[in-house]
């Protein structure tokens, strides 16, 4: 499997070394043919930068609130005015608040007099960077007004910029129950694998046994059973690790067979000849022969955690506010009334679409190219 | 055969033995117990209970004794009477509360299993031999997106696209005037007109998986020589495909059957919430609101057992498909 592919290009008569491409590079090159998979890597890409950067492409902080456009539907970007006259710089139309003939509420309508030209690097609310440094730059917002890309919810907070910093949480979620599955997987697996026998019987039937219940109520049951008293923090590690219980199984079972299959493999008895201890054989040899199949384990069980992450604080038994995740947001548009008049509460759950489309494109991917001596 | 299928009947005793454990676990794990939750139920109602009254109501329940012994009881109350415990929520037993439901329950399931098959496997077996064709593309299409979306999202989104197109109302199973009508032939129609909503709902994923699966199991049929000398010897194409390739690729499909149950088991609640179904769903996650946890457990532990059995039934359903299998 380690052993590197050779290519002789003889392109001039002069000898010249051949041409070497490594495990990772022929993997590389089969990956980059799969177009739906490279395109799935480049979105997961920006969802991770939107998490990793929400404060400053957000125009507005997660819990700011604007008063004067409460469950506001979405503003449009204008580069065209109602006369058909070209602006250079994108705007919204301006609100104005007006009363209700009937039900006396307030409500905010479209003012097609006043323009809010949309501005670059404009000043808002302040806020500490990473913790680094406080700045009140903001990538984009307006000047005069407001802008709302996607609505504001029922408190007028911006659906936008908190679909931004929801991505943060739900990825960090879906990270660190695939990091805790990834150990659980290896370790457990590699138990099974390594000692066979009793042991990998006992293990496979537990495996066996968690795939044959139905998980959901179970986490359901088990994130409900959280004290209620605990803080935001405490449930959000907790039920990350709740979320990671779910992930490992397939990944041991790979560990599993991959060990029990390259264990007999002559270059093993061959770094065994030569005098390497188990740990170098496990380190050196073996885990980089499956290291590629242990990573579209990884990629598959990620869309799971981020379901399960969704639907349980969707539910409201998962993360809970001042946390948010998509599913936390859903958790707002959770009675058909609410979605009947202001469907734009729904778009965190075409976020979530998007992150598990997108995961499952680059896992078919790297399914593909994980062994490419296939074929 | 009787074998294979006393094996598996030991096997899922066992299973249903480590599902009682970890059911117990559950209905354990929030702090305070079944006295500490009535004396707090009684303090609303304004009727105060000393320290020396929880006590005493702990002992006549057992409450106070080691887990295993609780374990015990609780198990040889469920075996021997049937009794999964008492809602303090509903003032009533589990078993009666869960009864009245758990029939639509099943009702769902089943339908949302057959639908699976009879929409996945055709198109699978399509997409397999018209591999690359505009059909099949536009199904892998729709199976990958099938696959993403969340089924109690599209719950909502369907409820919403009920509401804005019809105008209308799609939750729930029965129309208003049925809601509390007794069983007629009438009220069974009533229902089946709402329940393919959920159907579909609860259903998409599981048939874009099978879809996946079938096309990919056929494909790799329909690669091996035995096609090859059928095809030249004459056969016709349509005899030759469900004679033997698909019989083939069913293998695998079948045997997972259990795990499609377990599917649709484990989304039923979560959709049966968000659509207001009168079935377990709205039941088992308003007892986890509440920390009812009798109630949840005894659930959790019905839908456990409920694939369970759906895996048993699969196991010798496969038996019975291809002879090959013995005891592996």
């Amino acid at each position: 499997m380690t052993s590197p592919a050779i290519i002789l290009r003889p392109r001039s008569a002069k000898l010249r070394r051949p041409d070497v491409a490594t495990q990772w590079q022929l993997i590389w090159r089969r990956f980059r043919r799969h177009r739906l998979a490279l395109t799935g890597v480049v979105i997961i890409a920006l969802l991770v930068i939107m998490g990793l950067f929400a404060e400053i492409l957000a125009p507005y902080g997660p819990s700011e609130r604007n008063p004067r456009y409460v469950s506001g539907p979405p503003m449009m970007l204008h580069m065209f005015d109602a006369e058909g006259g070209f602006h250079f710089r994108p705007f919204v139309y301006g609100r104005k608040i007006v009363r209700d003939s009937v039900t006396l509420r307030p409500m905010a309508v479209v003012d097609e007099s006043v323009r809010w030209p949309v501005a670059f690097f404009v000043r808002g609310q302040e806020y500490s960077f990473w913790g680094l440094f406080r700045t009140e730059i903001h990538l984009f917002g307006t000047e005069a007004g407001f802008v709302h890309l996607f609505g504001t919810d029922d408190i007028g907070r911006d659906v936008f910029s908190r679909n931004l910093f929801a991505a943060r949480i739900s990825l960090s979620v879906g990270l660190i129950g695939v990091a805790v599955a990834f150990v659980l997987g290896t370790v457990i697996g590699g138990i099974a694998g390594y000692f066979g026998g009793l042991v990998d019987n006992l293990i496979m039937r537990l495996i066996e046994f968690i795939r044959s219940v139905p998980t959901l109520p179970l986490w359901l049951a088990l994130s409900a059973a959280l004290p209620r008293d605990w803080s935001a923090l405490q449930v959000y590690v907790a039920i990350t690790l709740i979320l990671a219980l779910i992930g490992w199984t397939w990944l041991a079972r790979t560990v599993r067979s991959k060990l029990l299959a390259l264990r007999e493999e002559e270059f093993v008895m061959a770094a065994r000849l030569s005098g390497c201890s188990d740990a170098r054989i496990i380190g050196r040899h073996l885990l980089p022969s499956f290291a590629s199949y242990l990573i579209v384990d990884l990629t598959i069980s990620f869309p799971e955690i981020l379901l399960a992450e969704t639907a349980l604080s969707f539910l409201g038994l998962g993360l809970r506010e001042p946390v948010e995740s998509w599913g936390v947001m859903l958790y707002a548009a959770q009675n058909i009334r609410a979605i009947a008049h202001m469907p734009w509460l729904l778009i965190p759950g075409l976020f979530v679409i998007l992150a598990v489309l997108a995961f499952n494109f680059a896992g078919d991917g790297l399914r593909d190219a994980a062994d490419p001596y296939a074929k | 055969m009787l074998k294979l299928a006393l094996q598996r009947l030991g096997y899922m005793a066992v299973t249903l033995l480590m599902v009682s454990v970890v059911t117990f676990v559950i209905i354990q794990l929030p702090p305070g117990d079944y006295a500490d939750s009535y004396a707090a139920k009684k303090a609303q109602a304004g009727v105060s209970m000393t320290r020396q009254d929880v006590e005493d109501l702990r002992h006549t329940l057992g409450l106070d004794r080691p887990l295993q012994e609780q374990y015990v009881r609780w198990m040889s109350r469920i075996l021997l009477h049937g009794d999964l415990g008492y809602s303090w929520e509903w003032r009533r037993p589990v078993a009666d509360v869960i009864g009245e439901r758990l029939p639509l329950t099943l009702v769902l399931a089943f339908s949302t299993l057959i639908f699976m098959y009879a929409v996945g496997l055709p198109i699978g077996i399509y997409s397999a031999v018209r591999q690359y064709s505009i059909g099949d593309h536009v199904f892998s299409g729709l199976g990958y997106i099938g696959l993403a979306i969340p089924n109690f999202l599209f719950a909502i989104i369907f409820m919403y696209l009920g509401q804005q197109w019809f105008g209308q109302s799609v939750g729930g199973l029965f129309s208003p005037q049925f809601e509390d009508a007794p069983w007629s032939w009438a009220k069974l129609w009533d229902m089946l007109l709402h329940l393919w909503i959920p159907v579909i709902v609860l259903g998409t994923s599981g048939t874009a998986y099978l879809v996946r699966s079938m096309r990919a199991a056929l494909l790799d049929e329909l690669d091996k020589m035995y096609v090859v000398a059928a095809r030249a010897g004459g056969l016709s194409p349509m005899r030759l495909l469900f004679k033997y390739p698909v019989r083939m690729a069913l293998n695998p499909l079948v045997s997972t059957l259990g795990w499609r149950l377990t599917y649709v088991i484990s989304g039923a609640p979560i959709v049966g919430y968000v659509m207001a179904l009168p079935d377990t769903g709205p039941l088992f996650l308003h007892s986890l609101m509440n920390q009812d946890m009798q109630m949840a457990g005894a659930m959790v532990f019905i839908f456990c057992a409920l694939t369970i059995l759906g895996t048993f039934v699969s196991d010798l359903l496969l038996a019975l498909l291809d002879p090959r299998i013995k005891m592996a």
